[in-house]
Formats: structure tokens, sequence, C-alpha cells
């Protein structure tokens, strides 16, 4: 992933090539090279997202799932329950949605700081360099169920390391519930975070490998500080691989699923209840499957709109948009 | 190829797959294989100590049925964490297994789906006559009024467990109402050693149950004849909060307890001598047994109404077999239900499963405790209440079970739970399960 | 970045931080699952007064391990290699060749990465089972039906760093060996994948690790006979039992092969990263 990055500031690419002078193969070899992708694509993604814009106008309830072509039409029926915030189901999607805010913020910087931290602490060359970073690697590597079952057993409020280590520190009375309650927020960004950090700092790092060095060595020579370096030099120079990722992090923890799912099961605290995971339970709990495809459009939106306001605001399009 | 005339292709090819999505659903697709052949594919319920336990334990039993009848019977055992979502797939897909266990409570919402065969005269007939089975237990096949769409299997009952050693040393005799559980439960709380309760409180299935239990125990029902939510009801309040009140006001059970997100955790609670009491299934004595606790070291009596009230001690619970209306062999299937709820088969399954016998003139064995399987015959056959028998009564185990699961973690946490708010919860729920429906 | 002292105790102090929060989930999975089923259930300890092996035993047997880790194993392995030789060609095509529906192709896939899982899962199980009615290709609840579908997972991602690789790699290398007669799979064969090949090996982890970690869909689209590790493991907790020690035990030994195959492949990866820079 960090190549993506690292070729995210290409030297500008000679774009004509012989390839392209040969009319005939060009005419049809792009097509056929991209034939597959595209029928994976279409066949995964793009019908199954319209077949699911289209649950999201009828009304798919258990009365009608069993023979779901012949479910009658809902019209804006769905969008309106989910919308409607003077009611139960619209004031649950809200807190969901402002759980979820919070959670991907909080997260992102976090991974980021953390990320960015360790980056900085391993771009000098020292001894035993290499073992840290693998080490740093190793929660990116874990599948990601296994990792987060395992922080579900040390955040148990009674038999868990979480509250044993804090309570040998004296920082609390050892009795403290992070799967229910206020807290389970707090637990969540944890263990997401835990996960998610080290993708930040694996792309961090490749991205200063490119700074080159003799930029340090002549602001050492003006007299610049460390930090100093670091904020005239390093944050610059990683400007587009930043932009790339706080993006990326923040579509991967906006609709994160595993971590609420596996972290808590059927037992979701209020203060952890994810978008995704408030969809599916939405969906598959109460089996309104058209409600629950009309808060999946929704969020898709929001999504693509913030994504595009992003690349906007920051001025980088797509790049071969 | 023009990028347009591709694009035509490439569209015309998915509106092929998008059309005949379109007519999906109705067909016939039951897993089984091709018709003529004689092989039911049969889902199990997870009720043994392990998926695999399960296997072991069902497979002479069906193994006999092919030698008696020479159907072929292919066995999936599925964990109750999947059990509902592969229902659901199923029922959309209609690729489906011919016979499958259902929690009995999902009864009428399942029923609703109109996925699943009616057990009406024939059929009923077929697999041996309504009359074998106990009237509430069979109850629980669907809607009042309505030929069943699922026939009992499996019966269970809640007891409340007690620690006989823990009783005796605080001379007390096992409770009878409610209010001398609570005095019990709180001489029975020892500060930094023993509580005198465990809950389950953090499985929303596990305290809707309960919400139901307490507010029949008050006489009052979730659902009014019209089949609309009636969950804001002062029974209904009350009786939630009473169960609220013994981690709440009584602090009989450890808050720990809030995020006991299935029965296991408070069984082991009681199995392994840290709880004096706990409310559970009767087929908690097989993992009791399993945690280390020896068979005559409890005893169980009714879990007690308040004094006064409706003596409910349980819900008809248990494990219902449904047969899916597009099976391509309805005759085998109903020949495989009959088997499995014929005296026999009863038999033989009740003892490791630890169930309740769910026909009429069965005696209960799952254990050697005479007394205990008396307790729970009674409880079964007289004071349970089938859970409501509507549609909605999936919407009704999530949105209260989950209101009660956040309503215990504000009070392990601190907080203060009134009247009101449960009332303002249930006003919620009761909002979320009209909005759906 | 001069290694003054003040650089030193900030690195000291980072690396502790940081190096205990990765070490101590680590940590307790293992010591975990050397407890026996009652020290795990009791308070924590930092060290087992009782060493077990049996939860290394008994996990076989209270699940099918080893059946869900051979499925997972040929699941993922398939999913990589056809979402790496696939996502190849589509890079290529997007790099090398000036073509309409250029930019629709790429933004239209870049954008897919962006659907909420919950939008497409039912329908995409709809389609799957109506594919199997139209043409009795069956997909749900077979490892085929989730090897294209976690292939697709990985694609776009896939598909935008290899171009992004490819595009970095010189186009002279191309002309050359179109001059000495290769046709431009020959040059993609011969020149482009072998420069590349750091930015596919790191495709190819991506694309595992998507696959051997995916939760949702394999929580709906699998049965019985292909059901994966990630959903497989939740069955330690029965109707009896939540077997803890087995589940620590089950997770490590599930997740020792990725680790190490990531670790490994990763030196290459970062060498292949260095050498680009250095160039």
């Amino acid at each position: 992933m960090a190549v993506a990055t690292e070729t995210a500031t290409p030297a500008p690419a000679k774009r004509r090539s012989r390839l392209e002078h040969r009319p005939g193969l060009n005419r049809w070899l792009p097509y056929a090279l991209l034939a597959p992708a595209v029928l994976l694509e279409l066949l995964i993604h793009i019908i199954p997202m319209l077949v699911g814009i289209w649950m999201s106008f009828v009304k798919l309830t258990k009365f009608f799932i069993a023979n779901w072509s012949a479910a009658p039409g809902a019209g804006l029926n769905n969008y309106k329950v989910a919308l409607d915030f003077n009611n139960a189901v619209g004031q649950g999607l809200l807190k969901s949605f402002g759980v979820t805010v919070a959670f991907s913020l909080v997260t992102v910087a976090f991974s980021w700081v953390l990320g960015m931290a360790a980056a900085v602490a391993l771009q000098p060359e020292f001894r035993g360099r290499g073992v840290v970073r693998t080490l740093f690697l190793v929660p990116y590597a874990l599948p990601a169920y296994a990792g987060i079952l395992t922080w579900n057993f040390m955040l148990q409020r009674d038999t868990g390391a979480v509250n044993h280590v804090l309570h040998q520190l004296h920082l609390n009375d050892g009795k403290t519930f992070w799967l229910i309650g206020g807290n389970a927020l707090v637990a969540l960004i944890t263990v997401a975070g835990w996960k998610l950090w080290t993708f930040a700092f694996l792309t961090l790092m490749a991205g200063m490998q490119s700074i080159p060095r003799d930029l340090y060595e002549a602001a050492s020579v003006d007299g610049a500080g460390n930090l100093r370096q670091w904020r005239n030099i390093t944050l610059p120079s990683l400007r587009p691989v930043n932009l790339v990722l706080v993006l990326v992090l923040f579509l991967w923890t906006f609709s994160d699923f595993n971590t609420p799912y596996v972290l808590f099961g059927t037992a979701q605290p209020p203060a952890g209840d994810l978008i995704t995971f408030h969809i599916y339970n939405a969906s598959f709990l109460t089996w309104n499957f058209g409600t629950g495809a009309a808060m999946s459009v929704l969020l898709l939106v929001f999504l693509m709109i913030v994504t595009g306001a992003y690349l906007l605001v920051t001025g980088r399009r797509s790049r071969r948009a | 190829m023009r990028l347009r005339s591709l694009v035509a292709t490439v569209a015309a090819t998915a509106m092929g797959v998008s059309l005949a999505a379109c007519g999906g659903g109705d067909k016939n697709g039951s897993s089984g294989g091709s018709s003529g052949d004689q092989t039911l594919t049969y889902w199990a319920s997870n009720q043994g100590t392990s998926l695999d336990n399960d296997k072991q334990v069902l497979t002479p039993v069906l193994q006999k049925f092919t030698q008696d009848t020479g159907i072929k019977v292919n066995l999936e055992v599925i964990g109750w964490n999947d059990l509902q979502t592969r229902i659901q797939t199923a029922i959309t897909s209609g690729q489906a297994p011919d016979v499958v266990n259902i929690g009995n409570t999902w009864a009428a919402s399942l029923q609703a789906t109109d996925a699943f065969l009616p057990f009406d005269g024939g059929a009923m007939s077929a697999i041996g006559g309504k009359d074998k089975f106990v009237p509430t237990a069979l109850a629980t096949g669907g809607k009042e009024g309505t030929d069943p769409t699922s026939v009992p299997l499996y019966g269970l009952a809640y007891g409340l467990y007690y620690n006989k050693a823990m009783f005796a040393a605080a001379g007390l005799q096992p409770p009878k109402t409610w209010e001398e559980m609570v005095t019990d439960a709180k001489k029975l709380t020892i500060p930094g050693k023993q509580w005198g309760m465990a809950l389950a409180a953090g499985s929303y299935t596990e305290n809707v149950h309960f919400a139901f239990i307490n507010a029949a125990q008050n006489k009052a029902d979730w659902f009014g004849g019209d089949g609309k939510p009636t969950f804001t009801g002062d029974g209904n309040v009350q009786g939630v909060l009473r169960y609220l009140d013994l981690m709440q006001k009584d602090k009989v059970a450890n808050p720990s307890n809030a995020q006991y997100d299935n029965g296991t955790k408070s069984v082991n609670d009681f199995a392994t001598k840290k709880v004096a009491m706990v409310i559970n299934q009767n087929n908690a004595d097989s993992s009791i047994v399993a945690n280390g606790m020896k068979a005559g070291e409890y005893g169980v009596v009714p879990f007690p109404a308040p004094s006064g009230g409706e003596q409910v001690a349980s819900h008809v619970a248990g494990i219902n077999l449904s047969v899916f209306k597009n099976t391509k062999h309805k005759d085998a299937a109903l020949k495989f239900v009959k088997y499995m709820t014929d005296a026999t088969t009863q038999s033989t399954l009740d003892k490791p499963f630890s169930a309740l016998p769910v026909l009429k003139d069965a005696k209960p064995n799952f254990t050697t405790d005479a007394a205990e399987a008396a307790t729970f015959q009674d409880i079964y056959n007289t004071k349970s209440k089938p859970l409501p028998l509507v549609p909605a009564e999936d919407q009704f185990e999530s949105t209260v079970g989950k209101a009660m699961n956040s309503m215990f973690a504000k009070i392990a946490t601190g907080g203060t739970v009134t009247a009101d708010d449960v009332k303002a919860a249930l006003k919620t729920a009761q909002d979320q399960v009209a909005a759906s429906s | 970045m001069r290694e003054t002292r003040g650089f030193k105790i900030y690195r000291g102090v980072t690396l502790t931080v940081l190096g205990l929060f990765v070490l101590i989930p680590l940590y307790v999975m293992i010591t975990s699952s050397l407890k026996p089923l009652k020290d795990v259930q009791g308070a924590f300890t930092w060290w087992p007064s009782n060493l077990t092996l049996a939860p290394f035993v008994d996990m076989w047997k209270t699940v099918p391990l080893a059946k869900y880790f051979v499925n997972s194993t040929i699941v993922s392995v398939s999913a990589t290699v056809f979402s790496v030789a696939i996502a190849i060609l589509a890079a290529f095509a997007v790099s090398r060749f000036k073509f309409r529906g250029r930019t629709v192709f790429t933004t239209t896939v870049l954008s897919t990465q962006m659907f909420p899982g919950v939008l497409f899962l039912l329908p995409l199980f709809l389609i799957f089972v109506n594919i199997n009615n139209s043409f009795g290709l069956q997909l749900v609840g077979t490892r085929l039906g989730l090897i294209i579908t976690y292939l697709t997972f990985s694609l776009p991602f896939s598909i935008w760093m290899l171009a992004g690789y490819f595009d970095s790699i010189p186009r002279e290398l191309d002309e050359a060996a179109l001059v000495d007669g290769c046709g431009p799979m020959g040059a993609l064969w011969r020149v482009v994948l072998p420069a590349a090949r750091p930015g596919v090996i790191a495709v190819a982890i991506y694309s595992f690790m998507t696959a051997w970690g995916e939760v949702l869909f394999a929580s709906v689209m699998t049965t019985e006979a292909n059901r994966t590790l990630s959903v497989g493991l939740r069955q330690y907790s029965t109707q009896t039992n939540i077997y803890w020690n087995q589940i620590m035990a089950a997770a490590l030994v599930v997740s020792v092969p990725v680790v190490i195959g990531f670790l490994l492949a990763q030196r290459h990866f970062v060498a292949g990263v260095t050498a680009g820079a250095v160039k």
C-alpha cells in the first residue's frame, strides 16, 4: 500500500508510448485487458448496488421476503422513516451517525499521530530498527477478528488484562466497564486504532524514505532543530501522502463493521453503535431490508459527498480524472 | 469494439442477470438434490456442549430413521449465532433445507414470511395428530387460530436454581415468592465473596424473556388483541423495573452481570459457586455439571411471582421443528417430523440435550433428580405462558431486550433507572416496532 | 534528522510506549492459550500458574478448525491469485494505453471502494441465488462464491496501486521490448512485471489479507461446507461454555502463517520501495 502513496507523487510520466502507435491493437486490446475486471465489478459491486437502491424503494419486510419480487413499492417511505428524527428509528440512525463521526475522527487522528510518531522515531538508522519496524507491523498483519477477539478478552471487567493493568498502576479501581456504557466508544477507538495505526506508520515511513536526505543536512547547517525540520521539511514533503492516507483511513473507519461486530457481538452498547453495524442490525434483526437499504444508500451518498468535498478542498482530484 | 458497443454488451449481460434476479424468490431451490432422490436436508440447532457433540448425538438417531424408512438425512448443526441469519437467507433465497429447527419464540414471526409449510389437518395427522403434544407447547407453533407452521421438538422452561449448601449454611428455605427470593438473595450476598444471584443482564434475548415473565406476573401483555404493541402499560413498566431492581435497588447481583451477553456466563458463576441462585432454562443442567458441580448440590424451584401476582414462572421455551414450504420431499419431511416427535426418539434426545418432553404422556428423563424433573415438568405444563404470538415478536425481542441491556448498563456504571426512564425506553421500543411494521 | 539527546529520549519513549501497546495483546493471546479453562475464567494473571498445551489439542475438536482452515486457505489463495492477475491486466491497460472510457473506468472502479458492504450484501446474495437457479452454478454456500466475492473486494485498490506502480516504470523499457519483437503482452510479461515485482507482492498481500479477515459476507454466505475461520472462531462460545483459552489458541494458530507470510514479504516490499527511492 505504501506503493500507492509512493507513486502518488510521480514525476510527470511520458504518456505517449509506442504501444499507442499501433492502431489496430490499440482499439481492442485495452478493453480486452479490462474486461475481466469490469465484469466482476459489475457482478459484485455495481449491479448489487443498483438492486440495493431498488430495495430501498420497496417494502421489503418479513411479509415479502420469501417472495421479494412481489414486494410492493414504498415510494420514499423507507427514506422518510430513516430520516424522521422525531421518530425512534430516525433517532436511532442519527445517534448512530453521531457516534460514527466521533469514532472516525478520533480513530483517524489517533492512528495518524501514532503512525507519525513511530515513523519519525524510526527515520534515522539505528541498531534494531528492522526488528522494531517488523514488530510494529504485526497488528496489521493479524487477521482482524483474531486481534479484536483478544481485545474483547482483555477488556472484560473482572477477568481482563486492561483493568488489571490500570488497577496496578492505581489508575482505576479495577472495576471499570469497557464493553458497555459510555466507555464502549473508548474501547472501540482503542481497538480500531491498535489495528490501524500501523497502516499509517507503514505508509508514512515509505513516504519519508523518498525525502532526499540533503534537505535535512542543509537545514541542519542552517541551525534548524529537529522539530523545525519536521515542520518545514517532513510535513510538507509528506503532504500528498497524507492527503491520500487520511482519506483512506476515514473511509475505512467510517464503514468499519468488523470491530463492533466482533467486539460486541449481539450486546452492542449504544455508545459503540457504528453505522454499518446499526444498518446490519436494522436489516437482519428486524427483517426490515427496505429501510436498511435506504439507510445504506444514505450512507453511500454521505461518503460520496465527503470524499468529493475533500478532493475538491484539497485541490487534488483523483489523479487520473 | 467501440466503447459504446462494449458498454451495450455489458449492459445487456447485466440486464440479463438482473432480470433473472428479479424473477427469483418463488423458485424451488431445496438443496436436497433432484426430486425423487430421497435425501432430506435437516438443520439442527446447537443443543449440546458443542456442534460436534450435537452431531454425535443426532447421527445414530438419524441413521435409525434411514434404516426404518430408506430416507437419508443430510445433517447440519448450526450455532445460535448463525441460525437466525441462515434461516433468513434461506427464506429469502428459497435455497432452504427441508426441515429446520427454530427457537419457538420466532414461530409467529417466521410464519408471517409464508415460507413454511402449515401443519393443516392432513399434515398434522401425518405427523401423528395434534393430540400427542402438550397443548401449551403446541400453542407456540404459530399465531392463534391459524394452522401452526412449526411443532414442538424440545421443551424448555425457566427454573430458579439454588445452591443447597449455601442455603443450608444461611439457614434458608428456597423461596416461594418474589419477596422471599429477594430477602434470601440479600442474605446470601457476602461482599467480596459471593452474590445472591447471577443475571444474564447483557443478553437481550434473556432480558426480554424476563421482561415478559415479570410483566405476565403483573397480568400485563405486550401486544393488544389487534396485534399493536402495548409496551408502556403500568404492569410492563413495573415488571421490567422489578427485574432491574435486583441489581439496582436490592444489589443482589454483581454489576459485572451487565456484560454477561449470554446465559452461559451466569450459569458458570453458579456452577463455580460464586453465586447462590441463577434463573435459567433446564438445559443449564448439562453446563452446570460440565463446570464441576454435582447433580445433588443444587435444587430447583419455580421462578417466583410477587405475592398476589399471577403464577407465571416461565415462558414456554424450547425448540420447534418447521418444514419449508418449497420442499420437494414433503412426505418424507413429514415422516421425519413424525419420527423426531415420537415417544422413543424424544426420550432418546431429551436426556443428552436436557430437554423436557413435549408429548403429553412422557416423563422427563433429562435428570436423575426426580424432584427437579417434577418441578420443571410442572412449570412447563402449568406455569408457562407463550411469548406474544404475533408477527412482530422478533422486533419485540430485539427492541425491548436491547432497551433492557442499556438500562442494566446504566445501573452497572453507577446510574439510576426510574420508572419514568423505563417507560421512556419502552416507548422508544414501541415506536420502533410500530415504525417498521 | 540529527540524533540529538532530545531525539534519543523521544525515540526511547515512543518506541517503548508503542511497543507495549502492540505487544501486550499478543502476550495475552499467547499466555492465555497456555492456561487451563478455569484460569482464564478467573482473575487475570500475567504468568500462567498452570501451564498446559491442552487448548491447542482440544481446539481441533470443539470446532472443526482444520476444515475451516482449509476453507480459508483455498478461498484466500484463489482470491489472491485471480485478483492479482486481473488487476495486472487492468492496470496495464490503464497505465499504457489511452482509450475512450478510461476516466470513467478508473473513477467507477475506485468509487466502488466506497460502497458500504451492508448495501450490497443482501442483493449480492440474491443475485448469486438467481445465477444458481438460472444457470445451475452454485455460488451460495460454496468456496467459488466466496472467491469471486473476495477477489473483487481487493480489485479496485489493487488496480489503482499497480497502475501507479507501472507508471513509475520507464516507458523506454517497453519500447525496447517492442523493438525486440515482443507484443504488448510480451512487454508486460518480460519487462513491466519483473520491474514491478515489489508492487505485485504488495498487492498480493493486500488481497490475501482482505480475504482472510473478511467477516460480514462470511457471516451470511457461508454454510458448514465452506465456513471460513473468521466466522468459525465464534463457535468456541457454545451453549454451555466460552472456551477462552481455545479461542486464544486458535486465534494464534490462524494468525501465525499470515503474520509470518506478511513479514517475510514485507522485507521484499520495503526493499523495493527503498530501491525506488534511491533511483
